[in-house]
């Protein structure tokens, strides 16, 4: 073996090796993560911390019942909102129509994808806030459903697509309408992705803080009805971990661990309803 | 993220066939139209929410003109707005943020594609993308009470005494400022460098890595010397996608870079950056130049990342179709 030929050998061994160092740093970062929040806010999570509202400024103790109910209600307008738009968006775009429009909706949707979220948050702030004259629920609601469209609409579409051609044929050959064979062949074949692209966009939206910023806003207690500002789990983390009090630090940890276990939780079971599912193409 | 999709040979035929009223009556009309209605809205959500953008900002769009971003006074007191030590903060921390993030991301998607296993690969890529699930405003958590008093008391001194001589390593250590905020953001964009690079990577068709070996190249020269340079623009597109996503950043940097208006050469200072003023101030803003001006900052980083998303999807596609799109198995 010459030496150029050892030394070249050497580096792509070396090289490998570091690209391998490289891998190993990135995966680790999630169980840092993960680490120092059970680490942290493992022992701060009790009973109280969903149950009790937030104690007032400068006293210990309380919990964040109202953030996690506020959470709660701002998820389930987003879905309510973003969900039937991403997916019969998709629907559309699949099944009924030509080139240019799909090109123009789908291009929308990819720089909708695109917008940073706290430009989000100007939007609903000027569309839903401005009109109103108040932070409330139904605001920060809009603002997570908007970015939830894009996610749900794309990747809806490709499961649709991704239906075999067999099985529109045999529907169609049986006599069904186009409509009766969406509904009955084509969606049902295709649940398992569309599940799963649901629950990514959810998960995605969960732990959105700047959108919520000045649409839902904040409040330290209960928001009766969808006209009040309201607490939201990443907006109390935020406040919580940037305020001066010993006590909030360790109750923002608690909210953190809270958060991303649901957030991880969905992501887990989103790819575990698509894993188990019939051969469809990953996007 | 590239996308092919399979095309499903369509049944225009049977359907064109029939009538328009038994169409009708058999509901397709009235499906279409619906499901068109809501393609339409997300097209017209988008075009309200460019609109607000550029409305919104028109009184400080033509009172400062381009001098928004020259000018560095921001004060709210005497109606002056000047942009640029924010321009500068996200410029930077993003900076700051690649050239951390874009080293560790393509190697540890070199290792993923070329070297690991599939199921470790899959594994490993399963790991990343729960990664790029954790919410910003965690990423700003362990930042404050982790990566800051680390920071402080570990890697900035440490980089004073060793580095110190250059402009970008000096000064005090206060722990926050635009070093802090750009290691940040890289651990946060680095997942996305992984997936597109990976999914590119795996795109580049087998000959050319058994053609390079049988050149008499090493493993490392086929994939640095041919893979790579074949994968360039899809790799150069997840750097854009990773660079829109730190420009517009808002948690995580708001949390860690100090949040003050300084324009200065070293990384250790505290600073600020577009979408961390308007984080900060957005509810604060009183009086209509104030708002207007925060709002024409949320237009720069609409168009900002619009542009290089764009970029990204042109390089991404344009590499995945010349491998013949084989990463998608």
């Amino acid at each position: 073996m010459t030496s150029s030929l050892r030394w070249r050998k050497f580096v792509s061994g070396f090289m490998l090796t570091m690209t391998g160092v490289c891998a190993v740093v990135a995966v680790s970062v999630l169980f840092l993560i993960l680490g120092y929040l059970v680490y942290h806010g493992g022992t701060s999570i009790g009973w109280n911390f969903f149950t009790k509202l937030p104690a007032p400024v400068g006293e210990t103790g309380g919990g964040m019942a109202n953030a996690i109910l506020g959470s709660a209600k701002l998820l389930m307008l987003a879905s309510l909102f973003g969900v039937p738009i991403g997916f019969f968006g998709a629907i559309y775009l699949a099944e009924f129509s030509g080139g240019t429009i799909a090109f123009v909706v789908r291009y929308a949707a990819d720089l909708l994808n695109g917008v940073p979220s706290i430009v989000i948050g100007i939007f609903a702030y000027s569309l839903v806030v401005l009109p109103f004259k108040h932070f409330s629920t139904l605001a920060g609601g809009f603002a997570l459903g908007l970015m939830m469209i894009p996610i749900t609409l794309r990747s809806t579409e490709e499961f649709l697509r991704a239906v075999p051609g067999a099985l529109r044929e045999g529907a169609m050959a049986l006599g069904a309408s186009k409509s009766r064979m969406i509904a009955t062949v084509i969606v049902p074949a295709a649940y398992r992705g569309i599940l799963t692209a649901i629950l990514l966009a959810f998960a995605r939206v969960a732990g959105e803080t700047a959108p919520l910023l000045f649409t839902a806003f904040g409040n330290r207690f209960w928001s009766p009805g969808w006209n009040q500002p309201t607490a939201s789990l990443p907006v109390m983390i935020f406040t919580y971990a940037i305020a001066p009090y010993e006590d909030w630090h360790r109750q923002a940890w608690a909210a953190g661990l809270v958060l991303l276990g649901l957030i991880l939780v969905v992501n887990i079971v989103a790819r575990g309803i698509l894993a188990r599912g019939i051969a469809v193409p990953r996007s | 993220m590239a996308t092919t999709t399979t095309t499903v040979p369509s049944a225009g035929p049977v359907v064109g066939s029939r009538s328009f009223l038994s169409r009708l009556r058999e509901g397709d009309e009235i499906a279409r139209l619906i499901t068109f209605l809501f393609a339409a809205s997300v097209v017209l959500v988008t075009l309200l929410l460019v609109f607000e953008l550029w409305q919104g900002s028109v009184l400080a769009r033509h009172k400062f003109g381009l001098n928004f971003f020259f000018t560095r006074v921001w004060d709210p007191i005497f109606d002056q707005f000047g942009a640029l030590p924010f321009i500068y903060g996200t410029v930077l921390t993003s900076a700051v943020a690649l050239a951390i993030a874009v080293p560790l991301g393509i190697g540890a998607a070199i290792f993923l594609a070329e070297l690991a296993p599939q199921k470790i690969s899959d594994t490993l890529q399963f790991f990343i993308d729960l990664l790029a699930a954790v919410p910003s405003v965690i990423y700003g958590l362990l930042g404050v009470f982790i990566v800051i008093p680390l920071m402080r008391q570990y890697i900035q001194p440490a980089l004073k005494s060793t580095l110190g001589f250059l402009p970008l390593f000096q000064g005090p250590a206060y722990g926050v400022g635009f070093l802090t905020a750009g290691i940040v953001l890289a651990i946060m964009v680095i997942p996305y460098i992984i997936s597109v690079s990976r999914e590119v990577l795996l795109s580049v068709p087998r000959d050319q890595r058994e053609a390079a070996l049988a050149l008499g190249a090493t493993r490392w020269e086929s994939t640095w010397k041919v893979v790579v340079p074949f994968a360039r623009n899809g790799i150069m597109g997840s750097i854009f996608l990773a660079l829109a996503r730190a420009l517009g950043e808002t948690m995580a940097v708001t949390m860690v870079i100090g949040n003050t208006p300084t324009i200065s050469a070293s990384l250790f200072s505290p600073g600020y950056s577009i979408a961390a003023v308007i984080a900060n101030e957005f509810t604060e803003a009183t009086g209509d130049l104030y708002l207007q001006a925060l709002i024409e900052l949320g237009l720069v980083l609409f168009l900002l990342t619009f542009i290089l998303n764009g970029l990204a999807r042109l390089m991404i596609v344009a590499t995945s179709q010349k491998g013949g799109g084989m990463g998608h198995a």
